[in-house]
């Protein structure tokens, strides 16, 4: 396609490679919807993640509807509620945030920012998607079954899950969750593999690792990190699959289920816990690290400044994510695993505390003395910190050991991971796709809808979850459908449950102005022009907008710089891209 | 301006909510002051570095907003600051990692004085067992149970003999006397869970866990299940009655063993 050029730059090494020709879509068919465009595949898993976020968040209003006004909803049952309450837990953490992350921003800005035509295998890409909308497929089959979706909460434990008292438990609403769980990872891990090897392999001439935007090194230790944390969640499911259909004992001891004993011995509850959560922990950072390396760079575009200790952030990124496989059985402090457990698992807990504080750190260090432009994506970047810190911070209580044990399986917990893996990340994404949705469609979103549904949706969501805490400090525990009559639970709970319902009706509804603004501005959003935010950033130098097959032109951009180049005193503007030649500023050979 | 507000309202409006908060823990009952303790602490330090990062954040916001020609600062990195950071935080994390490591050495070393009560979880009541005379617990296991036999208790084991069986009745337990608690569960996971003690800790089919705890306060405690166990989860309370010696001898008299129970089936 292109020839080989030498260029004499002290920053850009000569080609060594010729270009591969790409695969060229031929009718609409191939073009969009068996597309192995990294664009359109993009499109796609955000599509679907969203449409399957918005049955997230009905569940959650029937959820608020119990917790809020019991008793006052006959459809609401003991088993309605977790069944609500286990779907809107799974769907979230795999279904809407880590297909989002990984599947729909990965692959809209992996090549588009490190400066390739596409991801290094798009065959495989296209099957990713496709797996993955047959695992959500699989899934919201489960609804409609005899018995119902499975109740067992989003965990899954053992020995409930596959049992009768759990709602789904004999029938197949349990089977579908597990047979779709084994093929979200089956499709994740094309996908992954494939975001892996293009940032390796793929990078543009110049665009070496540490000139890597921070958002490109989120997405990608994510995936390294889903690559090597969802294989124990697949051993888990099938394990668990056998027990269920088949009779085996991986994770079923001998027990008495109503006065009848069953067959099952010799297998261990705790061993499913332990995979789970090998899984389940680095999950948390598989969509915490997309979030930092994107807010990172919202932050640094919008405040018209360098990110802070770029360095410090990479290896803050990464060192988080090795600590992350080291930690899992924080979750599992009173599960009746060995205490001496608790020392080490503490110990790593709160030191991952001092990698994920620094990232805080630098991003408001890269606010101070900046021009700061509270745009939308600003905004939302804003509210991520808050909502961050906030969940990081209760995360010292909850990792502490001793002080787990009180709180512990509380609706602390609930709060606190709302906060620090629910509402933050997702603050991301709606700030992500604040700043990238004209480089997507070539149109800007409305501002005016944009900070409206900004304000409702910080300011909503933190009245839900910040007191939710105290709740919890009450001592009232979490996934029960009512506060029932403990004489320790005052009546002024079941008041404040109903505020914080009324919040999370709120908040929903808001969501409202922001599907409106999407689709609204799709046709009538003002022109975007190709770098509506004058960012640095590769994606935001092609030729055309919304980008075309091939994302750039003939010629791949060459990258002279970092993508940090704000405001470099001496420059004509206040921003140079990383592929401008001009000025070799001191970042630059960083 | 207005976003820097807001910051800041944020911020003492959390303050005042936590300071006026009605919702608080339970009065403790138990001898884990220490749990408490440490939450105070958590709190304290935590809640100070909310405050001083959100009020920075607001300050920002405010000084540093968009102006027609200010041009921001350009500074990549400064190692200086950035050390000093990464030692201030690791010595504030290690302040709140100490203590609570020291206490949980304490949370799981029980004391030779304990008494051992069994607590047994099913879908969806409990069930409570104490050694009789000989004050050992028989062995007990899942593939015993009949109904008969709702424990699983082996009839084999003299130990067993005299163990005190309470079935669908409330637990009491003597104040000041140490206990070490024992866990068992007949079918799914549950989680023994009384706010008051502080102390909690799942049950396990196929395995027995514990925990230990010194009565503090004479009182009558609900106790809840803090494990997801099934649809019942949310209805399967009992009762805890912490009493003084002289009640606890004269309720444990009206006790049946588990040799006169199995007499009368």
């Amino acid at each position: 396609m292109v020839e080989i050029k030498s260029t004499s730059h002290p920053s850009v090494p000569p080609a060594e490679l010729e270009e591969v020709e790409l695969y060229h879509a031929t009718n609409f068919w191939t073009k969009y919807v068996f597309s192995q465009d990294a664009k359109i595949i993009a499109i796609q898993y955000s599509g679907v993640a969203i449409a399957v976020g918005l049955v997230a968040l009905v569940l959650s209003s029937l959820i608020r509807l119990q917790l809020g006004f019991p008793e006052m909803f006959d459809f609401i049952t003991p088993e309605t509620y977790y069944q609500f309450v286990t779907m809107h837990g799974m769907i979230m953490v795999v279904y809407l945030l880590t297909a989002l992350f990984l599947g729909g921003f990965g692959n809209y800005l992996i090549p588009l920012m490190i400066g390739a035509r596409d991801m290094a295998f798009p065959y495989v890409n296209m099957l990713s998607f496709w797996i993955y909308f047959l695992a959500v497929l699989v899934l919201v089959t489960s609804f409609f079954v005899p018995g119902g979706p499975t109740g067992a909460g989003w965990t899954l434990y053992p020995p409930q899950a596959i049992l009768s008292g759990t709602p789904g438990g004999k029938g197949l609403g349990i089977i579908l969750m597990l047979l779709s769980l084994a093929l979200f990872i089956v499709g994740f891990t094309m996908g992954g593999l494939n975001y892996v090897v293009t940032v390796l392999q793929m990078r543009t001439r110049g665009m070496t690792m540490m000139r890597l935007p921070l958002t490109v090194w989120g997405i990608f230790t994510a995936t390294v990190l889903a690559l090597l944390a969802f294989p124990a969640l697949l051993v888990a499911t099938v394990m668990m699959l056998f027990d269920r259909l088949l009779g085996t004992s991986f994770f079923m001891p001998s027990l008495v289920e109503f006065g009848d004993q069953l067959s099952y011995g010799g297998g261990s509850p705790i061993l499913f816990q332990h995979l789970f959560w090998f899984f389940g922990h680095p999950e948390v950072y598989i969509v915490a690290l997309p979030a930092f390396g994107i807010v990172s760079d919202l932050i640094s575009t919008h405040a018209r400044k360098n990110i802070f200790g770029y360095r410090m952030m990479v290896w803050a990124i990464v060192g988080i994510g090795a600590l992350s496989f080291i930690v899992w059985a924080h979750h599992m402090y009173v599960s009746g695993m060995h205490p001496y457990f608790g020392f080490f698992f503490a110990t790593t807990t709160l030191i991952i505390a001092v990698p994920t504080a620094l990232k805080v750190y630098n991003w408001i260090l890269t606010l101070w003395n900046g021009n700061i432009h509270l745009t939308t994506p600003m905004l939302f970047s804003l509210g991520f910190i808050v909502t961050f810190l906030n969940g990081g911070l209760t995360g010292l209580f909850l990792g502490n050991v001793i002080v787990d044990i009180p709180l512990s399986d509380t609706m602390f917990v609930v709060a606190h991971f709302h906060m620090v893996m629910g509402v933050a990340p997702i603050l991301v994404i709606f700030g992500a796709i604040y700043h990238w949705y004209p480089k997507v469609t070539g149109r800007m979103l409305d501002e005016r809808l944009g900070q409206i549904h900004f304000w409702v949706t910080f300011v909503g969501s933190y009245l839900i979850f910040f007191p939710m805490h105290y709740i919890g400090l009450v001592g009232v525990p979490r996934r029960y459908p009512e506060l029932g009559d403990a004489a320790f639970i005052p009546d002024s709970v079941a008041t404040l449950n109903s505020f914080i319902s009324l919040a999370a009706f709120t908040v929903g509804i808001a969501q409202i102005l922001f599907l409106y603004n999407l689709f609204r501005s799709l046709r009538k959003g003002q022109p975007s022009g190709h770098n509506p935010w004058r960012a640095t950033t590769l994606e935001w130098q092609t030729a055309q907008t919304p980008p075309g097959h091939g994302n750039f032109g003939p010629e791949l951009p060459l990258v002279y710089r970092w993508p940090y180049d704000y405001s470099v005193p001496g420059a004509s503007e206040d921003f140079l891209a990383q592929n401008d030649p001009g000025p070799i500023a001191k970042g630059g050979s960083a | 301006m207005k976003t820097a507000l807001a910051l800041v309202v944020l911020v003492i409006g959390s303050v005042v909510f936590h300071l006026l908060s009605p919702w608080w823990w339970t009065p403790i009952a138990t001898n884990w002051v220490f749990m408490d303790n440490m939450i105070s602490l958590t709190f304290w330090i935590t809640g100070f570095v909310y405050v001083v990062i959100l009020l920075f954040v607001a300050y920002c916001v405010y000084k540093f907003r968009y102006r027609e020609g200010r041009v921001a600062a350009y500074e990549p990195e400064n190692h200086k600051l950035e050390t000093w950071l990464t030692v201030v935080t690791s010595l504030g994390v290690a302040a709140l990692l100490a203590p609570g490591l020291v206490v949980w050495f304490q949370f799981v070393t029980v004391p030779e004085a304990a008494t051992e009560v069994e607590v047994v979880g099913q879908q969806w009541s409990w069930s409570f067992r104490l050694p009789g005379a000989d004050g050992k617990l028989g062995t007990a296991d899942n593939r015993l149970i009949s109904d008969g036999n709702t424990l699983g208790i082996n009839p084999e084991d003299p130990y067993g003999q005299d163990d005190i069986v309470i079935d669908g009745d409330d637990l009491h337990l003597a104040v000041g006397q140490p206990v070490k608690m024992l866990l068992r569960s007949v079918d799914v996971l549950h989680n023994f869970y009384v706010p008051e003690f502080r102390a909690k800790m799942d049950m396990v089919p196929g395995m027995i866990t514990y925990f230990w705890m010194e009565p503090t306060r004479v009182g009558t405690y609900d106790v809840l299940c803090a494990e997801l166990c099934g649809v019942g989860h949310g209805y399967m309370s009992g009762t805890v009655m912490i009493d003084t010696d002289e009640d606890y001898a004269l309720w444990l008299s009206e006790q049946t063993t588990f040799v006169e129970m199995s007499a009368n089936k």
